[in-house]
């Protein structure tokens, strides 16, 4: 395990045991995220790291440890605070009926408004910008139920995009979409951290796509964490091994460089 | 990304798209509603003339017409307002938060709760305990208090977002109509014949004294909801949406439900269950304005209008005078059908 490096880190979580009821599924957990990079969360299904993206989002409250936030407990700041620099998209949510795509990304305005001051020409700009570069303007006047389901998964991060945070924590945001839509939807949140340097924490199933998109890898296994670094550092076989219980070998992707896992067989302890 | 607005013109500045047919929704049903007023107040056993209705207004003219219009219709449409608002709002604002467009306090047996609570203060005056030792305004709060905090307690269920919450608040309301209607049983004939008609939700021989709580409430709730709005509006997303937001989704459903609860309490206290007005003013003001949410001015206009028409229909239409909550009844329980066999069918969470 490699200690955090000496990179900048606006959101660290320290010592932080997660727990629903008496359950704890993510125990004693360390962890610096590199900003201005792309960090994606992996792991087999109910290592807990959907549980710790809720954590570093104060969705959850830390049983133990505490969550940093630009250096201070992220749970003892005001919400719509940190809402200004934080946005988090959980997994597939749910659009209520009826709610247009231009509504739905004018939500993310919201811990930028209040009562008195619920809308200004500012607001107008940056959703009309967010629907630009998530490219569903055209989309903009049609009910969210009526999209695809990537074109609905671009909409959500419209919204992400507009709440205009420099962190985005995104769970799973490539959940039952095709292998298209998944190319789409994760070059859009690429873009977003190349052009306009938002730090993003992702947790993503799929191995391969972590390698392509991540600049830091964080692999869990049963509520700690594994390994983390460079994907090409870290994706080894004993990492296949160890995180998914499964043999297989790593090539490099000749066109883009990145490691590509080959799954073998289930590996037997 | 943009030039500095300074806060003062920002204020002045036009909603985006979404939320200018809301604006004019509300705009179009004040509209309706003074079209409603100045005909409420010229149907009666006389129909008043425009000209003598503007001179009675202002005390003048025919001694019988000021005393029609300012002593028996102005008072009855003042409270068919009061309390169409009252019951608006709060349909409004407990559907939105429960998301479920079945979950208005009437439904949810709220209603049922005021109801019984003050049958049964008559109950203890006509048995010979102190008369009026509860105001009646007060007794219905604390029954319609009581009813929500009991569902509450037995849904067990944090969001109360469930479907245990409709059947929880349904089973509630049968059974309060049954405590309300052994009380019936027991207290003297006169009041119980007072009660029975006020259960059945009127604005017959009520006036100023009715309205008046009422209007109080809303003059305290009405502004804490509009500032609560901007925020409650994101409650109709998932929590973790809406905590991502900054919005304390507990702490508000709470505050937002609890406005509901005194409002849709303090209208039955005035003019008993109007049956279903706090279930339709929301549905419908959610579909003119064309929002996934329920504005509050809308549902509260929509339930004015809706009252202050049903009262006008139920004592003018018919050679004898019905009460509105009949009128409400009949036209609401379809809806109410409608609304159970379309939520079976999408199963959807639309407030």
């Amino acid at each position: 395990m490699t200690p955090s490096l000496p990179t900048p880190s606006r959101l660290r979580a320290e010592h932080v045991t997660l727990s629903y009821g008496t359950r704890d599924v993510v125990t004693d957990l360390s962890l610096a995220i590199p900003d201005g990079k792309v960090t994606v969360i992996v792991g087999a299904n109910a290592c807990g790291k959907s549980t710790l993206l809720r954590g570093l989002a104060r969705l959850l409250a830390p049983t133990s440890g505490t969550v940093l936030l630009d250096g201070k407990s992220i749970s003892e700041q005001p919400s719509r605070h940190v809402a200004r620099t934080l946005g988090m998209l959980p997994q597939s949510p749910l659009a209520p009926e009826g709610i247009t795509v231009r509504d739905l990304v004018a939500r993310g305005r919201h811990p930028h408004q209040n009562w008195w001051q619920q809308w200004g020409d500012e607001d107008t700009v940056i959703v009309d910008d967010a629907l630009r570069a998530t490219d569903t303007l055209e989309l903009a006047d049609r009910d969210v139920d009526e999209l695809s389901g990537g074109q609905r998964q671009r909409a959500w991060i419209a919204m992400a995009v507009a709440q205009n945070t420099d962190l985005l924590l995104l769970d799973e945001p490539t959940t039952y979409l095709d292998i298209a839509h998944q190319l789409e939807v994760l070059e859009l949140v690429s873009t977003l951290n190349r052009e306009h340097g938002r730090t993003v924490v992702m947790v993503l199933h799929d191995l391969n796509l972590a390698c392509r998109y991540a600049h830091h890898i964080v692999a869990m296994r049963d509520g700690v964490i594994v390994a983390e670094g460079a994907p090409a550092e870290i994706v080894t076989p004993e990492l296949l091994r160890d995180v998914f219980r499964v043999e297989g070998a790593v090539v490099v992707d000749p066109v883009t460089a990145a490691p590509v896992v080959l799954a073998h067989r289930i590996a037997v302890d | 990304m943009t030039a500095a607005i300074t806060p003062g013109i920002r204020a002045i500045l036009p909603r985006p798209r979404p939320r200018r047919r809301v604006v004019i929704a509300v705009v179009t049903t004040a509209v309706l509603l003074l079209l409603a007023c100045v005909i409420a107040l010229s149907l009666g056993d006389r129909a008043t003339a425009p000209a003598a209705l503007w001179d009675a207004l202002q005390g003048r003219g025919e001694e019988n017409t000021v005393y029609a219009v300012l002593e028996v219709r102005l008072p009855r449409v003042v409270l068919a307002l009061v309390v169409g608002a009252a019951f608006g709002i709060a349909g409004g604002l407990s559907q939105s938060v429960l998301r479920n467009p079945l979950a208005s306090p009437d439904v949810l047996g709220i209603g049922a709760g005021a109801s019984t609570a003050v049958v049964a203060v008559i109950a203890i005056g006509s048995l010979g305990g102190p008369v009026g030792a509860v105001p009646i305004p007060l007794a219905a709060l604390a029954g319609g208090l009581v009813a929500a905090t009991l569902i509450a307690l037995l849904a067990r269920d944090r969001s109360l977002r469930g479907r245990r919450i409709l059947l929880i608040g349904i089973a509630m309301s049968t059974a309060l109509t049954g405590v309300t209607q052994y009380l019936l049983t027991r207290i003297d004939v006169y009041d119980a014949q007072r009660s029975a008609v006020w259960l059945t939700g009127s604005l017959n021989a009520r006036g100023w004294d009715d309205a008046l709580p009422v209007a109080l409430g809303l003059a305290v709730l009405l502004p804490l909801t509009l500032v609560l709005a901007h925020t409650g509006r994101a409650l109709i997303f998932d929590d973790d949406v809406a905590s991502g937001w900054g919005v304390r989704t507990g702490r508000m459903r709470v505050v937002l439900l609890i406005i509901s609860v005194c409002l849709a309490a303090l209208a039955t206290s005035a003019a008993g269950p109007v049956a279903f007005v706090a279930l339709v003013s929301g549905q419908v003001a959610r579909r003119v304005g064309a929002v996934p949410d329920i504005p509050p001015l809308l549902s509260g206009l929509t339930g004015a209008l809706i009252v202050l028409v049903a009262d006008t229909v139920a004592r003018t239409a018919l050679p004898f005078q019905l009460p509105v909550g009949v009128l409400t009844a009949l036209v609401g329980a379809p809806y109410l059908l409608y609304l159970l066999q379309r939520r079976r069918r999408t199963n959807g969470s639309t407030p």
